[in-house]
């Protein structure tokens, strides 16, 4: 009787999330993989079934493979820049924890992380900008050249990638610094006995024992990287001013397919390949997790 | 005598290498503010001046013709009380569904609370992204796209923000208590007003944090639902803003500034509560 009432209770506190949960992630995330197989130009009534055919043309079609090669780099190149300066940052902040200014790095790296995108964003473009960001003049004074950093196709992947990176650093380091705690002190405290210098404990005994946040922190930041949109949008206008253009990622090139080209089942054929990708990704992490708990 | 001189040479170099690495970090530390701060300066600063090398960080001649042009040409308020009245929602919303949620899941262990606790841990790593845009033809179902009710669709639940919740359920609310208040006769609503949420208080209070920072930054979901510019939030205004004004810089730094300033203000006030929600959520056992 008592558990019926408990149950009932459970029931219905739940309810109104799962209802909600059911009604904007559940059904939409079905509707993608539903429509990745359709033919839609959002005004007619009818969605023909086309099975595989989207996929077929993504194979084919220019825009996607530049987008998906775009946003692959800056994935990774954000990944290669974080991982190691993070690790290095936490390691050296965990270090002078009792220092008075503690608080003030932890802020100051955290900071870019919790700011809204677009006029973070800003800020960078002004750097950058040709004719009136620092950069150039700053390069110049030791002899380099000024660079059109924002329309040089390969320098603006650069960009986007030092801006994505400024933002991601904030929470691997915060996510380290929490793992640093984690770590017992007489592990430190015995390696120290043993005669192992500061960088030599901090090499042979904190990245072994950090790897699961390595990998965790590194998976995070991949699919984030994979869903860079505002930070392109922002920085890598074309030419003739069009936002996003000069690069090129999956989200710009899906949401122009669905809401400039009315192509909204080719667009969810992209959703899922970008799915697919996180997917991977996430399977990745939690196989080399195993993987290590067996071991 | 000799070990005593080894002692103090050793304490003298770590102490060395402490105020070396303080250095290294603090010079990368203003690195990282850098940029947001010759922004919020450059807002302040005259056309001529901002050209001036090397950038100053307190203008000479500090002028708020920025300012006063871009509230004169932009509705910069009215997209900042969007995205306030959006974000206030949402975060109202998140906390309450995770409130429920997350205690339901943490302490009743019945054979259909697993199933969805299982439900909703598969479908957390979906990234918004992918299924945005059936999301929007929902909205436009409804007829809520140009509106407040539109954004807040996609903000309604967070996983992160369930799983956060329950995992603090479970750790900080004995079960001998809420056995204990219903051997009293408690009802279970009572003990959930009375007992668990009190005792949630710091994490509902992160959760809280950190549901108003990611509405508030949301970028590509207002993008799409918001087309009319009486209705755009603070980030979309600004980033269609600058497409417009490519090369004014003044009045583009000081939108941003405008928007900047309070963020950061809120962010160092409650610095605390959100390195909690991010440390605790981004670490789930």
């Amino acid at each position: 009787m008592l558990q019926r009432k408990r149950w009932i209770f459970a029931m219905l506190a739940i309810l109104p999330t799962l209802a909600i949960f059911a009604w904007v992630r559940l059904y939409p995330i079905a509707d993608t993989l539903r429509l990745s197989l359709q033919k839609w130009d959002m005004l007619s009534k009818n969605k023909p079934f086309v099975g595989l055919a989207n996929f077929r043309e993504l194979m084919g079609d220019h825009l996607f493979q530049d987008a998906l090669v775009n946003t692959t780099i800056i994935a990774f190149g954000v990944l290669i820049i974080t991982i190691p300066t993070a690790l290095v940052l936490a390691a050296l902040i965990y270090h002078r924890t009792r220092s008075r200014f503690a608080g003030f790095y932890e802020t100051a790296v955290f900071i870019p992380y919790v700011v809204s995108l677009v006029p973070a964003a800003m800020a960078w473009k002004w750097i950058f900008d040709a004719k009136l960001g620092p950069l150039n003049v700053l390069l110049s004074m030791f002899g380099i050249a000024p660079q059109a950093w924002l329309f040089n196709p390969v320098l603006s992947v650069v960009c986007i990638i030092v801006l994505c990176s400024w933002q991601a650093l904030g929470y691997a380091v915060l996510i380290y610094i929490v793992g640093f705690k984690s770590l017992p002190v007489s592990l430190f405290e015995a390696a120290k006995l043993d005669g192992a210098s500061g960088p030599q404990s901090f090499w042979y005994v904190s990245v072994p024992m950090l790897k699961p946040i390595t990998l965790y922190v590194s998976v995070v930041t991949l699919i984030s990287g994979f869903n860079v949109y505002a930070q392109a949008f922002v920085l890598a206008s074309d030419a003739q001013g069009a936002p996003g253009r000069q690069v090129r990622v999956l989200v710009l090139d899906m949401l122009e397919n669905s809401f400039r080209n009315y192509r909204v089942g080719y667009a969810a054929s992209e959703a899922v390949v970008l799915l697919a990708i996180v997917l991977v990704l996430t399977l990745i992490q939690f196989s080399l997790l195993r993987e290590k708990g067996r071991s | 005598m000799t070990e005593i001189t080894e002692g103090a040479r050793l304490r003298f170099r770590k102490k060395l290498i402490d105020r070396a690495i303080d250095l290294l970090l603090m010079v990368f530390s203003v690195l990282m503010v850098l940029p947001l701060i010759l922004l919020v300066s450059n807002a302040f600063k005259s056309p001529q001046e901002m050209l001036a090398w090397p950038p100053t960080i307190i203008p000479h001649a500090p002028t708020l013709a920025n300012f006063k042009a871009v509230f004169g040409e932009t509705p910069l308020l009215r997209w900042i009380g969007n995205s306030l009245l959006f974000s206030g929602l949402s975060t109202v919303c998140i906390v309450a569904t995770s409130a429920f949620a997350g205690y339901v899941l943490g302490k009743f262990r019945f054979r259909t609370m697993n199933i969805f606790f299982a439900l909703f841990l598969a479908t957390a790593v979906v990234p918004f992204e992918v299924y945005m845009i059936p999301l929007y033809f929902q909205a436009q179902a409804l007829g809520i796209l140009n509106s407040v009710w539109g954004l807040l669709l996609g903000y309604l639940v967070m996983s992160f923000g369930i799983f956060l919740i329950r995992q603090n359920v479970i750790h900080a609310i004995p079960d001998e208590l809420l056995e204990a208040a219903r051997i009293d006769g408690a009802g279970e609503l009572w003990i959930f007003w009375r007992i668990v949420l009190p005792l949630l208080r710091g994490a509902l209070g992160a959760l809280g944090v950190l549901a108003f920072f990611q509405a508030w930054t949301s970028f590509a979901w207002p993008m799409i639902v918001t087309t009319t510019r009486e209705h755009y939030t603070i980030e979309v205004g600004l980033a269609l803003f600058q497409t417009g004004f490519t090369v004014d810089l003044g009045r583009l730094s000081a939108a941003s500034a405008a928007v900047l300033i309070p963020s950061i203000t809120l962010f160092v006030l409650l610095r605390r509560n959100f390195v909690q929600g991010v440390a605790t959520t981004g670490l789930k056992e």
